[in-house]
């Protein structure tokens, strides 16, 4: 089918479950109230292999406060997240009645089910390939999560899985309003799930020196742009947006959250997990989503950045700020919610637009917190504190994402 | 110590209960397993590795293949408790 470029995309339904809180309400309203969601990590394990890094953002609230014993037992705790998000989202769409035909799923993973493939070699290992729970394969898999959301709402448009590290949650996205545009479905449940607070993973990211180390002070080791900053905080959760066509939006009479209008992804070809200094990839990327809504960056007034409190990646985005919008930049909020949420992963890039989305929504920016000394190589006008509200009027805003292989996703949303 | 069959069967019935996701209450001895639960043979699979865990018994595939109702499998692992 051509592509009609003129068929609009819009967001109906927003749903999550995160360090901030189980349900997008509890999120935001801790967002906007610059609370963390860090905190130490109490597991036997951190004792036990004396880890380097003894703190996350975890759960605001567990799962098996909300799923059942057999749906737990079917799920990796990832796919778990995922639909407890996803069901939320649709809810709040107004559980749309559409063909199944037309509902398309698309939910990222930037690492799968690592705590299913880990927990299952140790079974293995310890008691012999007959007592390997029969379901591990399909919990172990990266598109279990997407595959599960799918069976739950019956949808049959398509389900898909895109993997790009910490970007994947915002490709999700980018694919979705892919799905609508070119008219291979009218309604697709999009976003991100992350869930690998396992000593594995943390050893690995602190291994590249990735995390913050400082473990004596979690709710402050998130702090994005800040000359102190030393990593990432590792955090998981799931973030669900409902996009559909405006079209079909309108003729059920759906509550519109804001528009979804572009995406532009681009990639480095620079290094595996280190940015481009310049941030030439991730600035081409934000403006190939300009220049598939037909903006101007003065149409921007706000950018949720990537900017995960490592030092050379918030230097590089900042850089790609910069070339991306020039002198336009001056006028554009940007905040950095990592400080608040940690790093979701392949999850983040669908909570920040479900963030972004908000704050287009209820015309308040959240701001990014523990910014006590602002780095003089991010010359940006960083939201601190308190909440920035945002006028009234028709105004566009910009999701950074980008991922270890050099993925760089810019999603373009507008008051609708 | 070995379980009674009452024992065996409430066991039983939590674990059809909790991959079904019916009520335990609704599960008696002589309904069926595939006609009368609609238990799929993934859901199978799943019941027996848990009832091996549950009851520390071994259930090869081709006994498990031999099990037609709740009762068929109350009595097998009755018969083969360690």
């Amino acid at each position: 089918m051509a592509t009609d470029t003129s068929r609009r995309v819009v967001v109906t339904g927003l749903g999550a479950t995160t360090p901030l809180g189980g349900d997008v309400a509890a999120t935001w309203s801790a967002a906007l109230a610059g609370t963390s969601g860090v905190s130490a990590l109490e597991q036997d394990w951190v004792a036990e292999y004396d880890m380097p890094v003894r703190f996350a953002a975890q759960l605001a609230v567990p799962t098996d406060a909300v799923l059942s014993r057999g749906q737990r037992q079917r799920l990796d705790p990832s796919g778990q997240m995922a639909l407890i998000a996803a069901k939320e989202a649709w809810a709040d769409a107004g559980s749309p009645e559409a063909d199944g035909e037309r509902v398309g799923v698309v939910i990222a993973s930037g690492i799968g089910g690592v705590w299913t493939l880990l927990n299952s070699y140790d079974t293995l290992r310890e008691k012999g390939p007959r007592r390997v729970f029969p379901l591990t394969v399909p919990m172990l898999m990266p598109n279990g999560p997407a595959a599960a959301v799918s069976l739950e709402l019956g949808a049959r448009a398509g389900v898909h899985t895109p993997v790009s590290a910490c970007a994947s949650g915002a490709e999700s996205v980018a694919y979705g309003i892919d799905m609508i545009r070119s008219g291979r479905a009218d309604v697709v449940v999009a976003g991100g799930t992350e869930a690998c607070i396992h000593p594995l993973p943390i050893a690995g990211f602190a291994a590249m020196q990735a995390l913050s180390t400082r473990n004596d002070s979690p709710t402050t080791a998130s702090r994005p742009y800040d000359t102190a900053r030393d990593g990432f905080v590792i955090g998981e959760g799931s973030a669900v947006l409902v996009l559909e066509s405006e079209e079909h939006a309108r003729a059920r009479g759906a509550r519109i959250y804001a528009e979804a209008v572009s995406a532009g992804l681009t990639s480095d070809a620079h290094h595996i997990a280190a940015p481009d200094p310049a941030g030439t990839g991730a600035g081409r990327a934000m403006t190939a989503a300009l220049n598939a809504a037909g903006l101007a960056p003065s149409d921007i007034c706000h950018v949720n950045a990537h900017a995960t409190s490592t030092p050379a990646g918030d230097i590089a985005e900042a850089a790609a700020i910069r070339a991306a919008l020039g002198e336009a930049a001056d006028s554009v909020a940007v905040t950095a919610t990592k400080s608040m949420t940690g790093h979701l992963l392949g999850a983040a890039g669908a909570l920040e637009s479900v963030f972004t989305v908000l704050a287009l929504h209820d015309r308040q920016i959240p701001p990014t917190t523990n910014l006590d000394d602002q780095d003089p190589q991010v010359p940006l006008d960083v939201v601190r504190k308190e909440p920035r509200v945002l006028p009234e009027g028709d105004l566009a805003a910009l999701n950074n994402s980008f991922g270890f292989g050099g993925h760089n996703v810019a999603l373009l949303f507008r008051t609708a | 110590m070995a379980l009674s069959e009452q024992e065996i069967l409430s066991g039983l019935a939590e674990l059809i209960s909790t991959e079904m996701e019916i009520p335990a209450e609704s599960i008696s001895a002589e309904q069926t397993l595939t006609d009368d639960l609609k238990i799929d043979s993934l859901s199978m699979i799943t019941i027996v590795y848990n009832a091996e865990e549950k009851f520390g018994v071994r259930i090869p595939d081709d006994e498990a293949n031999k099990l037609v109702t709740v009762q068929d499998a109350v009595d097998y692992i009755k018969n083969n408790q360690a």
